[in-house]
Protein backbone atom coordinates (compact mmCIF):
# COMPACT_ATOMS: atom_id res chain seq x y z
CA UNK A 1 0.00 0.00 0.00
CA UNK A 2 1.30 3.62 -1.07
CA UNK A 3 1.28 6.06 1.29
CA UNK A 4 -1.19 8.30 -0.38
CA UNK A 5 -4.13 5.84 -0.17
CA UNK A 6 -3.41 4.88 3.40
CA UNK A 7 -6.52 6.23 5.94
CA UNK A 8 -4.60 8.74 8.01
CA UNK A 9 -7.09 10.26 10.51
CA UNK A 10 -6.39 13.66 11.91
CA UNK A 11 -8.03 15.22 14.90
CA UNK A 12 -10.43 18.24 14.79
CA UNK A 13 -8.70 21.86 15.40
CA UNK A 14 -12.28 22.40 17.16
CA UNK A 15 -10.82 23.06 20.78
CA UNK A 16 -13.13 20.10 22.22
CA UNK A 17 -11.78 19.58 25.65
CA UNK A 18 -10.06 16.55 26.42
CA UNK A 19 -11.13 13.54 28.49
CA UNK A 20 -8.29 12.16 31.36
CA UNK A 21 -5.48 10.72 29.91
CA UNK A 22 -4.42 9.92 33.31
CA UNK A 23 -5.98 6.90 35.48
CA UNK A 24 -9.17 7.69 36.51
CA UNK A 25 -10.67 6.45 40.09
CA UNK A 26 -13.57 3.98 40.81
CA UNK A 27 -15.93 4.62 43.53
CA UNK A 28 -15.65 2.19 45.82
CA UNK A 29 -18.26 0.14 45.11
CA UNK A 30 -19.75 -2.19 42.59
CA UNK A 31 -22.67 0.15 41.24
CA UNK A 32 -26.59 -1.02 40.58
CA UNK A 33 -26.59 0.25 36.05
CA UNK A 34 -29.36 -0.25 33.66
CA UNK A 35 -29.01 -1.39 30.23
CA UNK A 36 -29.42 1.47 27.49
CA UNK A 37 -29.43 -1.46 24.97
CA UNK A 38 -27.58 -4.26 23.50
CA UNK A 39 -26.70 -3.94 19.46
CA UNK A 40 -25.45 -7.15 17.09
CA UNK A 41 -22.04 -6.27 15.55
CA UNK A 42 -21.87 -9.13 13.41
CA UNK A 43 -20.01 -11.73 15.79
CA UNK A 44 -19.67 -9.62 18.47
CA UNK A 45 -22.66 -7.85 21.25
CA UNK A 46 -22.17 -3.87 22.33
CA UNK A 47 -23.48 -3.70 25.51
CA UNK A 48 -24.57 0.17 26.09
CA UNK A 49 -24.92 0.83 29.82
CA UNK A 50 -26.51 3.90 31.15
CA UNK A 51 -23.76 5.44 33.16
CA UNK A 52 -25.12 8.93 33.55
CA UNK A 53 -22.94 9.62 37.08
CA UNK A 54 -19.82 7.24 36.30
CA UNK A 55 -16.22 8.71 35.63
CA UNK A 56 -15.14 9.12 32.45
CA UNK A 57 -12.75 7.19 31.85
CA UNK A 58 -8.66 7.16 30.94
CA UNK A 59 -8.72 4.95 27.31
CA UNK A 60 -7.82 1.52 28.10
CA UNK A 61 -9.15 1.60 31.13
CA UNK A 62 -11.65 -1.09 32.20
CA UNK A 63 -14.92 -2.34 34.34
CA UNK A 64 -15.72 -5.25 36.15
CA UNK A 65 -19.37 -6.53 35.03
CA UNK A 66 -21.81 -8.95 36.36
CA UNK A 67 -25.95 -9.20 35.26
CA UNK A 68 -27.73 -8.16 38.44
CA UNK A 69 -29.92 -11.04 38.31
CA UNK A 70 -28.55 -14.48 37.69
CA UNK A 71 -25.20 -14.10 37.81
CA UNK A 72 -24.46 -18.48 38.34
CA UNK A 73 -26.41 -21.27 37.30
CA UNK A 74 -25.25 -21.03 34.12
CA UNK A 75 -23.15 -23.88 32.70
CA UNK A 76 -20.40 -25.68 35.37
CA UNK A 77 -22.98 -23.37 37.68
CA UNK A 78 -20.99 -20.74 36.32
CA UNK A 79 -20.13 -17.23 36.10
CA UNK A 80 -19.54 -15.99 40.02
CA UNK A 81 -17.03 -13.11 39.93
CA UNK A 82 -17.52 -10.05 37.62
CA UNK A 83 -15.80 -10.13 34.23
CA UNK A 84 -13.30 -7.42 32.91
CA UNK A 85 -13.55 -5.43 29.79
CA UNK A 86 -12.56 -2.58 28.51
CA UNK A 87 -14.66 0.55 27.68
CA UNK A 88 -14.92 0.73 24.12
CA UNK A 89 -16.37 3.99 23.90
CA UNK A 90 -17.75 6.59 26.44
CA UNK A 91 -20.47 9.13 25.01
CA UNK A 92 -23.47 10.66 25.68
CA UNK A 93 -23.73 9.70 29.44
CA UNK A 94 -23.23 5.98 28.11
CA UNK A 95 -20.51 3.27 28.50
CA UNK A 96 -20.17 0.96 25.49
CA UNK A 97 -18.70 -2.35 26.09
CA UNK A 98 -17.62 -5.20 23.34
CA UNK A 99 -18.75 -8.73 24.07
CA UNK A 100 -18.18 -11.87 22.32
CA UNK A 101 -20.06 -14.77 23.51
CA UNK A 102 -17.31 -17.38 24.59
CA UNK A 103 -18.04 -18.67 28.12
CA UNK A 104 -20.51 -18.98 30.83
CA UNK A 105 -20.13 -14.96 31.63
CA UNK A 106 -19.86 -13.45 28.69
CA UNK A 107 -22.70 -15.76 27.47
CA UNK A 108 -24.98 -14.41 30.41
CA UNK A 109 -24.02 -10.74 29.93
CA UNK A 110 -24.47 -10.86 26.11
CA UNK A 111 -28.00 -12.35 26.59
CA UNK A 112 -28.89 -9.02 28.33
CA UNK A 113 -31.51 -6.47 27.27
CA UNK A 114 -32.44 -2.99 27.28
CA UNK A 115 -34.08 -2.40 31.13
CA UNK A 116 -32.00 -4.96 32.47
CA UNK A 117 -29.45 -4.22 35.04
CA UNK A 118 -26.15 -4.56 35.45
CA UNK A 119 -23.14 -4.41 38.74
CA UNK A 120 -20.34 -2.29 37.60
CA UNK A 121 -17.30 -1.67 39.68
CA UNK A 122 -14.71 0.95 37.37
CA UNK A 123 -13.61 2.36 35.52
CA UNK A 124 -10.19 0.08 36.83
CA UNK A 125 -6.64 0.31 36.06
CA UNK A 126 -4.30 1.85 33.93
CA UNK A 127 -4.83 3.32 30.72
CA UNK A 128 -3.17 4.76 27.53
CA UNK A 129 -1.23 7.95 27.56
CA UNK A 130 -1.13 10.46 24.46
CA UNK A 131 1.86 9.94 21.57
CA UNK A 132 4.66 12.00 22.10
CA UNK A 133 4.96 15.32 19.63
CA UNK A 134 5.37 14.38 16.64
CA UNK A 135 4.56 10.46 16.46
CA UNK A 136 2.16 8.83 14.27
CA UNK A 137 -0.08 6.43 16.48
CA UNK A 138 -0.80 3.08 15.16
CA UNK A 139 -3.79 1.65 16.73
CA UNK A 140 -3.50 -2.07 16.13
CA UNK A 141 -6.07 -4.51 17.17
CA UNK A 142 -7.32 -7.93 16.90
CA UNK A 143 -10.80 -9.60 17.68
CA UNK A 144 -12.33 -8.48 20.31
CA UNK A 145 -9.40 -6.55 21.63
CA UNK A 146 -10.40 -3.49 19.25
CA UNK A 147 -12.43 -2.16 22.44
CA UNK A 148 -10.35 0.08 23.77
CA UNK A 149 -8.41 1.27 20.62
CA UNK A 150 -12.08 3.04 20.01
CA UNK A 151 -12.37 5.07 22.87
CA UNK A 152 -8.51 6.05 22.50
CA UNK A 153 -9.57 6.57 18.88
CA UNK A 154 -12.37 8.57 19.92
CA UNK A 155 -10.22 10.42 22.83
CA UNK A 156 -7.36 11.14 19.94
CA UNK A 157 -9.84 12.35 17.38
CA UNK A 158 -10.92 14.91 20.25
CA UNK A 159 -7.42 16.51 20.87
CA UNK A 160 -7.21 19.31 19.64
CA UNK A 161 -3.60 18.82 18.86
CA UNK A 162 -4.50 16.73 15.34
CA UNK A 163 -2.73 13.62 16.04
CA UNK A 164 -2.09 11.88 12.90
CA UNK A 165 -3.45 7.94 13.48
CA UNK A 166 -3.76 5.21 11.42
CA UNK A 167 -5.89 2.31 12.60
CA UNK A 168 -5.10 -1.51 11.76
CA UNK A 169 -7.88 -4.26 12.48
CA UNK A 170 -7.57 -8.10 12.27
CA UNK A 171 -10.34 -10.71 12.76
CA UNK A 172 -10.85 -14.50 11.80
CA UNK A 173 -13.39 -14.16 9.49
CA UNK A 174 -15.86 -11.79 7.39
CA UNK A 175 -18.31 -12.17 10.83
CA UNK A 176 -15.87 -10.56 13.23
CA UNK A 177 -14.74 -8.26 10.98
CA UNK A 178 -17.72 -6.49 11.38
CA UNK A 179 -16.38 -5.49 14.78
CA UNK A 180 -14.47 -3.19 12.52
CA UNK A 181 -17.05 -0.62 12.08
CA UNK A 182 -16.69 0.24 16.10
CA UNK A 183 -13.54 2.65 14.87
CA UNK A 184 -13.22 4.37 11.76
CA UNK A 185 -10.78 4.10 8.82
CA UNK A 186 -9.77 0.89 9.25
CA UNK A 187 -7.19 -1.07 7.43
CA UNK A 188 -8.47 -4.53 8.15
CA UNK A 189 -6.86 -8.20 7.76
CA UNK A 190 -8.64 -11.47 8.21
CA UNK A 191 -7.44 -15.26 8.49
CA UNK A 192 -10.00 -16.17 6.20
CA UNK A 193 -9.60 -13.48 3.45
CA UNK A 194 -13.30 -12.56 3.20
CA UNK A 195 -12.10 -8.64 4.52
CA UNK A 196 -9.25 -6.59 3.76
CA UNK A 197 -6.06 -8.34 3.84
CA UNK A 198 -5.59 -12.30 3.93
CA UNK A 199 -3.30 -12.92 6.31
CA UNK A 200 -2.68 -11.01 9.85
CA UNK A 201 -2.87 -7.44 11.09
CA UNK A 202 0.91 -7.53 12.32
CA UNK A 203 1.61 -7.77 8.02
CA UNK A 204 -0.11 -4.56 7.90
CA UNK A 205 1.55 -3.29 10.94
CA UNK A 206 5.36 -4.29 9.34
CA UNK A 207 4.10 -2.22 6.31
CA UNK A 208 3.57 0.62 8.30
CA UNK A 209 6.74 0.86 10.08
CA UNK A 210 8.53 0.18 6.62
CA UNK A 211 7.63 3.26 5.81
CA UNK A 212 7.45 5.49 8.50
CA UNK A 213 9.22 4.21 12.15
CA UNK A 214 8.66 7.83 13.76
CA UNK A 215 5.42 6.25 15.28
CA UNK A 216 4.25 4.88 18.86
CA UNK A 217 2.13 1.74 18.69
CA UNK A 218 -1.23 0.45 21.03
CA UNK A 219 -2.19 -2.68 20.77
CA UNK A 220 -4.90 -4.75 22.03
CA UNK A 221 -5.47 -7.84 20.96
CA UNK A 222 -4.73 -12.11 21.51
CA UNK A 223 -1.28 -13.40 23.17
CA UNK A 224 0.34 -14.09 19.70
CA UNK A 225 -0.40 -10.92 18.17
CA UNK A 226 0.17 -8.60 20.92
CA UNK A 227 3.91 -11.06 21.15
CA UNK A 228 4.64 -10.37 17.34
CA UNK A 229 3.53 -6.65 18.09
CA UNK A 230 6.01 -6.58 20.31
CA UNK A 231 9.25 -8.14 19.07
CA UNK A 232 8.56 -6.19 16.14
CA UNK A 233 8.06 -2.60 17.78
CA UNK A 234 11.32 -3.61 19.92
CA UNK A 235 13.57 -4.60 16.84
CA UNK A 236 12.79 -1.14 15.10
CA UNK A 237 12.99 0.12 18.29
CA UNK A 238 9.13 2.13 18.27
CA UNK A 239 7.38 2.46 21.34
CA UNK A 240 4.85 0.50 21.99
CA UNK A 241 2.21 0.17 24.97
CA UNK A 242 0.15 -2.62 24.63
CA UNK A 243 -3.61 -3.60 26.81
CA UNK A 244 -2.92 -7.65 28.28
CA UNK A 245 -5.88 -9.80 29.01
CA UNK A 246 -5.84 -12.02 31.99
CA UNK A 247 -7.82 -13.48 34.36
CA UNK A 248 -9.40 -11.54 36.75
CA UNK A 249 -11.73 -11.77 39.92
CA UNK A 250 -11.45 -8.42 41.44
CA UNK A 251 -10.29 -5.88 39.37
CA UNK A 252 -8.45 -3.85 41.94
CA UNK A 253 -5.52 -5.30 42.62
CA UNK A 254 -6.86 -7.77 45.52
CA UNK A 255 -6.58 -11.02 44.74
CA UNK A 256 -3.42 -11.51 42.63
CA UNK A 257 -4.74 -13.78 39.96
CA UNK A 258 -3.85 -11.41 36.95
CA UNK A 259 0.01 -11.45 36.88
CA UNK A 260 1.94 -11.53 33.80
CA UNK A 261 5.69 -12.02 33.51
CA UNK A 262 7.60 -8.83 33.35
CA UNK A 263 11.43 -8.01 33.16
CA UNK A 264 10.78 -7.15 36.71
CA UNK A 265 8.72 -9.46 38.04
CA UNK A 266 5.29 -10.27 38.08
CA UNK A 267 2.70 -7.69 37.89
CA UNK A 268 -0.78 -7.63 37.90
CA UNK A 269 -2.95 -6.54 35.05
CA UNK A 270 -5.42 -5.00 36.75
CA UNK A 271 -3.18 -2.41 38.80
CA UNK A 272 -0.23 -1.93 37.16
CA UNK A 273 -2.34 -2.41 33.41
CA UNK A 274 -3.55 -3.59 31.56
CA UNK A 275 -1.87 -1.22 29.47
CA UNK A 276 1.78 -1.99 29.41
CA UNK A 277 4.73 -0.30 28.09
CA UNK A 278 6.14 -3.19 25.97
CA UNK A 279 9.49 -2.42 26.75
CA UNK A 280 8.42 -4.50 30.61
CA UNK A 281 7.94 -7.62 28.72
CA UNK A 282 10.31 -10.31 27.33
CA UNK A 283 7.41 -11.51 25.60
CA UNK A 284 3.95 -11.84 26.04
CA UNK A 285 2.89 -14.44 27.72
CA UNK A 286 0.26 -16.66 25.18
CA UNK A 287 -1.20 -18.50 28.76
CA UNK A 288 -2.53 -15.45 30.28
CA UNK A 289 -5.93 -17.19 30.47
CA UNK A 290 -9.42 -15.26 31.72
CA UNK A 291 -12.48 -16.51 33.48
CA UNK A 292 -14.79 -15.93 30.16
CA UNK B 1 -22.45 -2.61 67.27
CA UNK B 2 -18.93 -2.42 68.55
CA UNK B 3 -17.45 -5.36 69.60
CA UNK B 4 -14.77 -6.24 71.72
CA UNK B 5 -11.64 -8.69 70.50
CA UNK B 6 -8.73 -9.57 72.56
CA UNK B 7 -8.12 -6.11 73.80
CA UNK B 8 -9.06 -4.37 70.59
CA UNK B 9 -12.23 -2.18 70.33
CA UNK B 10 -13.53 -2.80 66.75
CA UNK B 11 -16.51 -0.52 65.46
CA UNK B 12 -17.67 -3.53 63.97
CA UNK B 13 -17.42 -7.12 63.82
CA UNK B 14 -16.55 -7.79 60.37
CA UNK B 15 -12.72 -7.22 59.13
CA UNK B 16 -10.94 -8.79 56.02
CA UNK B 17 -10.00 -12.27 55.14
CA UNK B 18 -6.17 -11.99 55.03
CA UNK B 19 -4.76 -11.80 51.32
CA UNK B 20 -8.18 -11.03 49.96
CA UNK B 21 -7.79 -7.27 50.29
CA UNK B 22 -4.36 -5.58 49.12
CA UNK B 23 -5.36 -2.08 50.67
CA UNK B 24 -2.06 -0.11 48.59
CA UNK B 25 -3.72 -1.05 45.24
CA UNK B 26 -7.26 -0.31 46.45
CA UNK B 27 -6.30 3.11 47.66
CA UNK B 28 -4.97 3.33 44.14
CA UNK B 29 -8.00 2.28 42.26
CA UNK B 30 -10.02 4.04 44.67
CA UNK B 31 -8.92 7.08 46.56
CA UNK B 32 -10.70 8.87 48.93
CA UNK B 33 -13.98 7.42 47.97
CA UNK B 34 -12.63 4.31 49.97
CA UNK B 35 -10.84 5.93 52.42
CA UNK B 36 -14.03 7.89 53.60
CA UNK B 37 -15.90 4.76 53.86
CA UNK B 38 -13.94 1.98 54.16
CA UNK B 39 -15.00 -1.63 54.62
CA UNK B 40 -13.87 -3.13 57.57
CA UNK B 41 -13.27 -2.32 61.39
CA UNK B 42 -9.86 -3.84 61.28
CA UNK B 43 -6.99 -4.49 58.41
CA UNK B 44 -5.43 -8.13 57.96
CA UNK B 45 -2.52 -7.57 55.62
CA UNK B 46 -1.68 -10.65 53.31
CA UNK B 47 0.58 -13.29 54.51
CA UNK B 48 4.34 -11.83 55.08
CA UNK B 49 7.04 -14.18 55.25
CA UNK B 50 10.77 -13.60 56.05
CA UNK B 51 11.77 -14.03 52.49
CA UNK B 52 9.91 -11.93 49.27
CA UNK B 53 8.11 -14.59 47.63
CA UNK B 54 7.27 -13.95 43.71
CA UNK B 55 4.26 -16.28 44.53
CA UNK B 56 2.90 -19.13 41.73
CA UNK B 57 3.53 -18.88 38.24
CA UNK B 58 0.00 -18.14 36.17
CA UNK B 59 -2.04 -19.31 35.90
CA UNK B 60 -3.68 -18.33 39.27
CA UNK B 61 -7.33 -18.65 39.48
CA UNK B 62 -10.09 -21.12 38.14
CA UNK B 63 -13.78 -20.18 38.60
CA UNK B 64 -15.84 -22.95 40.30
CA UNK B 65 -19.16 -23.30 41.47
CA UNK B 66 -20.14 -21.11 43.03
CA UNK B 67 -16.58 -20.06 44.11
CA UNK B 68 -13.16 -19.50 42.72
CA UNK B 69 -9.65 -21.45 43.15
CA UNK B 70 -6.79 -19.84 43.76
CA UNK B 71 -3.04 -20.55 43.60
CA UNK B 72 -1.40 -17.34 43.98
CA UNK B 73 1.37 -18.97 45.97
CA UNK B 74 2.19 -15.91 48.74
CA UNK B 75 3.30 -13.04 47.04
CA UNK B 76 5.06 -10.50 49.28
CA UNK B 77 7.93 -8.37 49.75
CA UNK B 78 9.26 -10.42 52.76
CA UNK B 79 9.57 -8.95 56.12
CA UNK B 80 12.07 -6.37 55.94
CA UNK B 81 10.39 -5.10 52.76
CA UNK B 82 6.76 -5.08 54.28
CA UNK B 83 8.31 -3.17 57.76
CA UNK B 84 9.92 -0.46 55.78
CA UNK B 85 7.99 0.11 52.51
CA UNK B 86 4.44 -1.23 53.36
CA UNK B 87 3.86 -1.10 56.64
CA UNK B 88 4.43 2.81 56.97
CA UNK B 89 2.27 3.05 54.15
CA UNK B 90 -0.93 1.07 55.43
CA UNK B 91 -0.38 2.24 58.83
CA UNK B 92 -0.93 5.84 57.25
CA UNK B 93 -3.66 5.39 54.93
CA UNK B 94 -5.29 3.41 58.17
CA UNK B 95 -4.83 7.16 59.69
CA UNK B 96 -6.81 8.80 57.32
CA UNK B 97 -9.84 6.82 57.14
CA UNK B 98 -11.73 9.46 59.49
CA UNK B 99 -11.54 7.21 63.02
CA UNK B 100 -9.91 7.68 66.24
CA UNK B 101 -7.92 5.98 67.52
CA UNK B 102 -7.55 4.37 63.52
CA UNK B 103 -8.66 1.09 62.34
CA UNK B 104 -6.44 -1.85 64.01
CA UNK B 105 -3.64 -3.58 61.77
CA UNK B 106 -3.48 -6.59 62.23
CA UNK B 107 -0.28 -8.45 60.15
CA UNK B 108 -0.68 -11.96 58.90
CA UNK B 109 2.74 -13.79 58.93
CA UNK B 110 4.02 -17.47 58.21
CA UNK B 111 7.29 -20.15 58.55
CA UNK B 112 7.95 -22.99 57.76
CA UNK B 113 9.94 -23.64 61.20
CA UNK B 114 9.01 -22.43 65.09
CA UNK B 115 12.16 -20.31 64.67
CA UNK B 116 11.63 -18.65 61.43
CA UNK B 117 7.98 -18.00 63.19
CA UNK B 118 9.40 -16.83 66.32
CA UNK B 119 11.33 -14.07 63.99
CA UNK B 120 8.93 -12.95 62.18
CA UNK B 121 6.31 -12.10 65.86
CA UNK B 122 9.90 -10.20 67.33
CA UNK B 123 9.52 -8.35 64.57
CA UNK B 124 5.94 -7.32 64.82
CA UNK B 125 6.47 -6.79 68.23
CA UNK B 126 8.59 -4.24 68.39
CA UNK B 127 6.47 -1.78 65.64
CA UNK B 128 3.87 0.07 67.44
CA UNK B 129 1.85 0.41 64.13
CA UNK B 130 0.90 -3.20 64.91
CA UNK B 131 -1.95 -4.04 67.32
CA UNK B 132 -2.33 -8.03 66.64
CA UNK B 133 -0.42 -10.62 64.64
CA UNK B 134 -2.28 -13.68 63.00
CA UNK B 135 -0.48 -17.00 62.15
CA UNK B 136 -0.86 -18.43 59.00
CA UNK B 137 -0.05 -22.06 59.89
CA UNK B 138 -1.14 -23.54 56.69
CA UNK B 139 2.20 -23.92 55.66
CA UNK B 140 4.04 -27.14 55.42
CA UNK B 141 6.36 -28.00 58.03
CA UNK B 142 10.46 -28.80 56.60
CA UNK B 143 10.61 -31.75 57.92
CA UNK B 144 7.34 -33.53 58.06
CA UNK B 145 5.92 -32.23 54.73
CA UNK B 146 2.71 -31.88 56.54
CA UNK B 147 1.09 -28.52 57.03
CA UNK B 148 2.21 -27.33 61.00
CA UNK B 149 -1.33 -26.76 61.38
CA UNK B 150 -3.04 -29.70 60.11
CA UNK B 151 -1.47 -31.64 63.55
CA UNK B 152 -2.87 -30.55 66.85
CA UNK B 153 0.02 -31.97 68.42
CA UNK B 154 2.63 -30.10 66.14
CA UNK B 155 0.42 -26.50 65.99
CA UNK B 156 0.49 -27.17 70.42
CA UNK B 157 4.24 -27.50 70.76
CA UNK B 158 5.16 -24.64 67.37
CA UNK B 159 2.26 -22.35 69.32
CA UNK B 160 3.88 -22.72 72.45
CA UNK B 161 7.32 -22.10 71.39
CA UNK B 162 6.79 -19.01 69.52
CA UNK B 163 4.09 -17.54 71.79
CA UNK B 164 6.94 -15.72 74.41
CA UNK B 165 8.21 -13.85 71.25
CA UNK B 166 5.11 -11.66 71.09
CA UNK B 167 3.09 -9.97 74.15
CA UNK B 168 0.32 -8.42 71.60
CA UNK B 169 -2.72 -10.61 70.83
CA UNK B 170 -2.07 -13.58 68.22
CA UNK B 171 -4.71 -15.14 66.52
CA UNK B 172 -3.98 -18.62 64.97
CA UNK B 173 -5.33 -18.94 61.43
CA UNK B 174 -6.62 -23.02 61.46
CA UNK B 175 -6.68 -25.11 58.21
CA UNK B 176 -9.58 -27.12 57.08
CA UNK B 177 -7.39 -29.46 55.48
CA UNK B 178 -7.17 -31.63 58.62
CA UNK B 179 -9.43 -34.26 60.50
CA UNK B 180 -10.84 -32.74 63.38
CA UNK B 181 -9.96 -28.89 63.47
CA UNK B 182 -11.93 -28.54 66.71
CA UNK B 183 -8.62 -30.41 67.96
CA UNK B 184 -6.28 -27.64 66.35
CA UNK B 185 -8.37 -25.04 67.63
CA UNK B 186 -7.81 -26.37 71.02
CA UNK B 187 -3.98 -27.30 70.44
CA UNK B 188 -4.02 -23.44 69.37
CA UNK B 189 -5.54 -22.60 72.67
CA UNK B 190 -3.24 -25.03 74.54
CA UNK B 191 -0.13 -23.58 72.99
CA UNK B 192 -1.00 -19.62 74.25
CA UNK B 193 -3.45 -18.44 71.27
CA UNK B 194 -5.15 -15.45 72.18
CA UNK B 195 -8.10 -16.27 69.09
CA UNK B 196 -8.44 -19.13 66.51
CA UNK B 197 -9.73 -18.05 62.55
CA UNK B 198 -10.74 -20.12 60.11
CA UNK B 199 -11.40 -21.23 57.58
CA UNK B 200 -9.05 -21.36 55.41
CA UNK B 201 -9.39 -22.59 51.80
CA UNK B 202 -9.63 -25.76 50.89
CA UNK B 203 -7.82 -27.69 49.09
CA UNK B 204 -8.75 -27.96 45.63
CA UNK B 205 -7.86 -29.16 41.59
CA UNK B 206 -8.68 -28.13 38.99
CA UNK B 207 -7.96 -29.64 35.05
CA UNK B 208 -7.52 -28.23 31.98
CA UNK B 209 -9.42 -29.00 29.48
CA UNK B 210 -12.84 -29.07 31.71
CA UNK B 211 -14.56 -25.93 30.48
CA UNK B 212 -15.74 -23.28 27.91
CA UNK B 213 -13.68 -20.24 26.99
CA UNK B 214 -10.55 -19.46 28.56
CA UNK B 215 -11.18 -22.40 31.04
CA UNK B 216 -10.90 -24.98 27.82
CA UNK B 217 -8.19 -26.80 26.60
CA UNK B 218 -6.68 -30.13 25.79
CA UNK B 219 -7.91 -32.34 28.05
CA UNK B 220 -4.69 -33.93 29.51
CA UNK B 221 -5.54 -34.82 33.56
CA UNK B 222 -3.17 -32.17 34.18
CA UNK B 223 -3.82 -29.14 36.27
CA UNK B 224 -4.73 -26.03 35.55
CA UNK B 225 -3.60 -24.00 37.82
CA UNK B 226 0.42 -22.61 37.45
CA UNK B 227 0.85 -23.89 41.48
CA UNK B 228 -0.66 -27.54 40.64
CA UNK B 229 -3.56 -27.38 43.75
CA UNK B 230 -4.63 -24.44 44.86
CA UNK B 231 -7.32 -23.45 47.22
CA UNK B 232 -11.21 -23.57 47.44
CA UNK B 233 -13.20 -20.13 48.61
CA UNK B 234 -16.96 -18.80 47.92
CA UNK B 235 -20.70 -19.73 48.95
CA UNK B 236 -19.80 -23.05 48.04
CA UNK B 237 -17.32 -23.76 50.95
CA UNK B 238 -19.97 -21.75 52.94
CA UNK B 239 -21.80 -24.88 55.12
CA UNK B 240 -18.16 -26.39 55.38
CA UNK B 241 -17.31 -23.20 57.54
CA UNK B 242 -20.06 -22.81 59.17
CA UNK B 243 -19.30 -26.62 60.29
CA UNK B 244 -15.90 -26.06 61.50
CA UNK B 245 -16.60 -22.84 62.72
CA UNK B 246 -19.39 -24.34 64.92
CA UNK B 247 -17.20 -27.03 66.30
CA UNK B 248 -14.18 -25.22 67.10
CA UNK B 249 -16.02 -22.25 68.91
CA UNK B 250 -17.47 -25.03 70.95
CA UNK B 251 -14.14 -26.47 72.09
CA UNK B 252 -12.39 -23.20 72.64
CA UNK B 253 -12.87 -20.47 75.20
CA UNK B 254 -10.50 -18.10 72.81
CA UNK B 255 -12.51 -15.69 70.63
CA UNK B 256 -12.94 -17.31 66.96
CA UNK B 257 -12.92 -15.28 64.14
CA UNK B 258 -15.42 -16.86 61.43
CA UNK B 259 -14.91 -16.93 57.53
CA UNK B 260 -16.05 -18.74 54.64
CA UNK B 261 -18.17 -17.82 51.58
CA UNK B 262 -20.12 -15.06 53.84
CA UNK B 263 -22.04 -12.76 51.52
CA UNK B 264 -24.59 -10.90 53.33
CA UNK B 265 -25.61 -9.90 56.73
CA UNK B 266 -27.29 -13.14 57.08
CA UNK B 267 -24.17 -15.27 56.62
CA UNK B 268 -22.50 -13.59 59.39
CA UNK B 269 -25.37 -13.78 61.44
CA UNK B 270 -25.16 -17.06 61.36
CA UNK B 271 -21.19 -17.53 62.00
CA UNK B 272 -21.57 -15.24 65.07
CA UNK B 273 -24.58 -17.22 66.11
CA UNK B 274 -22.45 -20.67 66.64
CA UNK B 275 -20.04 -18.58 68.87
CA UNK B 276 -17.99 -16.70 66.53
CA UNK B 277 -16.68 -13.20 67.80
CA UNK B 278 -16.10 -11.73 64.20
CA UNK B 279 -16.42 -12.39 60.89
CA UNK B 280 -14.35 -12.24 57.91
CA UNK B 281 -15.32 -11.17 53.98
CA UNK B 282 -13.01 -12.44 51.30
CA UNK B 283 -14.41 -13.94 47.84
CA UNK B 284 -16.88 -12.05 48.51
CA UNK B 285 -14.72 -8.54 48.14
CA UNK B 286 -13.51 -9.61 44.68
CA UNK B 287 -17.52 -9.01 43.61
CA UNK B 288 -17.80 -5.73 45.46
CA UNK B 289 -14.73 -3.80 47.20
CA UNK B 290 -17.81 -2.32 49.29
CA UNK B 291 -18.97 -6.24 50.30
CA UNK B 292 -17.65 -5.38 53.84
CA UNK B 293 -19.64 -2.07 54.72
CA UNK B 294 -22.52 -4.18 53.26
CA UNK B 295 -22.62 -6.47 55.40
CA UNK B 296 -21.24 -4.54 59.18
CA UNK B 297 -24.42 -2.41 58.25
CA UNK B 298 -27.13 -5.14 57.81
CA UNK B 299 -25.82 -6.83 61.04
CA UNK B 300 -26.09 -3.45 62.56
CA UNK B 301 -29.89 -2.75 61.52
CA UNK B 302 -30.38 -6.26 62.42
CA UNK B 303 -31.75 -7.00 58.93
CA UNK B 304 -29.92 -9.77 56.42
Amino acid sequence: MSGSDRPVIDGPLDGTPVGPYTRVQAPAERRRLTVAGMDELGAYHVLRLADPDGPEPQPGQFSMLAAAERWGGGEDERPHVPRAFSVARWQEGEAHYLLEDVGPGTHRLCQLRAGDEVWALGPLGRGFTPPEEGRRAILVGGGVGIAPLAILQDRLMRHDGAYSTVVLLGFRDGAHAQGGSLLSGAQMATDDGMVGHHGLVTDLLARELDEDSSAIVYACGPAPMLEATRSMCAERDVPARLALESGMACGFGACFGCVVPTKDGYVRVCVDGPVIDAQRLEHVDAHAGAPA
Amino acid sequence: MSVAFCGLELAHPVINASGTFDLLAADTAFGESLRAEFPFAAFVSKTITLEPRQGNPPPRLWEAPAGLVNSIGLPNKGLEGYLAEDLPMLTELLATMGTNPPRPLITNVMGSTAAEIAQLLSACEERPEIAAVELNVSCPNVKTGLDIGADPAQLQAVVREVRPSLSKPLIVKLTPNTADVAACAAAAEAGGADAVSLINTLRALALSGSGRGDQAGLRTGTPWLGGATGGLSGPSIRPVALAQVAAAARRVSIPVVGMGGVQSAKHARDLLDVGATLVAVGTESFRDPNAGRRIARGLGEGST
